[in-house]
């Protein structure tokens, strides 16, 4: 029972990760329906600067929590203009294009993307700072470790305030209607453009902070970590229904709960295979995914 | 009185707009005053929504000059017409379906920052469609017809328009709310809205208007008194069906 209880708390903390990365694709794809390829990118990204920004302030002294906390923001700072600056360069030119060209320039721009990080930080994993939350404490049988504390906290921290966002503010209702219709939402007022570059804005400030959880959850960081966990968290996307908020929530939580479960319990050497099992399974079956959105465009 | 010594809120001038290869509107010409309700009547294909569509920049003149509050806009964004007054409820309505009715009509006023003034257009929106008050927390993707005609005009109002286009009000609709809907386009003119309406149903459409203009394959072909019109043989033969 308390080895199911870990594998269950573990699980909470990979599928909170994944969630966070599958939200990126999915806003992406709800309101210009492209499957951004270099999504992962950000994720990785994210994840080496905040090991540079966290080393750096912890050098000049600042307290272990304070680092982590600007470590961490400058860091989705960091990856939300990088965003933009790739949907500026490499989808704005697109707009009018085939789906196809728009889906080549994206995988163009993750082989890029990661090069650039290879050639900038170097081929070997970056150590991550982790005496900065190192600990935990027992609880019964089981053993919580204050990192574990931390990942789901932020988790569920950044999940309720992105909900907040879109659903109860101006902007967030402008997203909204955009992802809807296009020429409607231009008619009423509201710059399109603006609102695309916003949306990659936020989906990479969330990976970003997924990829800093998982650098100090794994203790180092490489410039190839945004492939897989990506491919995964798209799995989780399509899972939870491409385009749905909500959804991807549900299905990144889902894929992380699953891996941890099929590692534990059936073998840890397949536990990659799973989530794309899932994701063949989700679109052979149900390619709606679980919350139901349309896969067909009906939205002009 | 001369209208032709005024000057026209909004005009086009031999506009000339297409879709890739085929065009849309060969060089149309017409002008609307400060006040009053024009009509473009016509059949189907004839232009009529196209026409509205580049009055707002979403298809792009590719000749001509489209004249607002005696300002050339050809270059201003879609998106910048609302925030001066250019409004327009397009074809279809295209209600946002997954937003509820009230966030529907935020959006309609989502260039302005008086929240105030915004609040109290909202109660005048509800006052005139005492539906959509019902109906608020709905998503707009599940009301009516009629009801989606309301919200499409209320949204529209949201934004205090000076000019509003309206595309085909009454399509789809129950005779009983064709009038309804009518009645409310006149009320919202004498409130001081210019009205431009593109209708298939002439005949209402010219009770309405001051003035009209007939469209076929993309040009105009009749400009008159709206009463002129609906007595004209030619047009009774064509459009009202005699």
């Amino acid at each position: 029972m308390d080895y199911f209880i870990q594998q269950l708390i573990n699980g909470l903390t990979l599928g909170g990760v994944y969630a966070l990365i599958a939200l990126g694709y999915t806003m992406v794809y709800g309101i210009i329906q492209l499957i951004n390829f270099a999504h992962g990118e950000f994720f990785a990204a994210g994840g080496y600067m905040g090991v540079i920004f966290i080393s750096w302030l912890a050098a000049q002294g600042v307290h272990p929590y304070v680092c982590l906390g600007i470590g961490l923001v400058l860091a989705m700072l960091y990856c939300a203009m990088l965003a933009m600056a790739v949907e500026r360069l490499a989808y704005r030119p697109l707009r009018q294009a085939s789906r196809l060209a728009v889906l080549l320039s994206a995988l163009g721009m993750s082989i890029f993307l990661q090069n650039g990080l290879m050639l900038t930080q170097g081929q070997y994993d970056k150590a991550y700072p982790t005496e900065i939350t190192a600990g935990g404490f027992q609880l019964g049988g089981l053993y919580i470790s204050y990192m574990q504390c931390l990942i789901v906290a932020l988790t569920i921290f950044l999940l309720v305030v992105l909900n907040l966002l879109v659903f109860k503010t101006r902007i967030g209702k402008a997203m909204r209607a955009t992802a809807q219709d296009k020429v409607m939402s231009a008619l009423v007022g509201i710059n399109a453009n603006h609102i695309i570059a916003l949306t990659f804005a936020i989906g990479a400030g969330l990976a970003a902070a997924a990829g800093i959880m998982v650098g100090l959850y794994y203790g180092t960081v490489s410039y190839s970590m945004g492939f897989v966990p990506g491919i995964k968290a798209f799995a989780a996307a399509v899972l939870g229904g491409i385009g749905n908020i909500t959804g991807a929530m549900i299905g990144g939580l889902i894929i992380g709960m699953v891996e941890i479960f099929a590692a534990g319990y059936i073998s840890s050497q397949y536990k990659d295979v799973f989530a794309f099992i899932i994701l063949i399974g989700v679109l052979y079956f149900k390619p709606t995914g679980i919350m139901g959105e349309n896969v067909d465009d009906t939205r002009v | 009185m001369n209208q032709d010594s005024r000057q026209p809120i909004l005009e086009l001038r031999n506009v000339v707009s297409a879709y890739g290869r085929i065009r849309a509107l060969k060089g149309i010409s017409l002008k609307v005053f400060d006040g009053e309700i024009v009509t473009i009547i016509g059949a189907n294909g004839a232009g009529k929504s196209t026409t509205l569509m580049t009055m707002c920049n979403v298809v792009k003149a590719v000749e001509g000059d489209i004249f607002y509050k005696g300002e050339r806009i050809n270059d201003v964004a879609p998106d910048q017409l609302p925030t001066r007054g250019l409004c327009q409820v397009p074809e279809g309505r295209r209600i946002f379906p997954r937003l509820t009715v009230t966030e529907n009509l935020d959006m309609g006023a989502f260039f302005r920052r008086d929240s105030a003034g915004i609040k109290e257009d909202l109660e005048r929106v509800y006052d005139l469609f005492p539906k959509l008050r019902e109906r608020r927390r709905q998503l707009g993707g599940t009301l009516s017809g009629g009801e989606q005609q309301m919200l499409a005009m209320g949204r529209a109002l949201m934004s205090r328009p000076r000019v509003l286009l309206l595309d085909e009000p009454s399509m789809g609709l129950a005779p009983l709310l064709v009038k309804q809907i009518f009645d409310i386009i006149a009320t919202i003119n004498g409130q001081g809205v210019t009205v431009v309406l593109v209708e298939q149903n002439a005949n209402l459409a010219l009770q309405c208007a001051q003035r009209g203009y007939v469209l076929e394959t993309g040009s105009v072909v009749m400009e008159d008194e709206a009463s002129a019109l609906l007595h004209n043989p030619d047009i009774r033969k064509a459009y009202l069906g005699e």
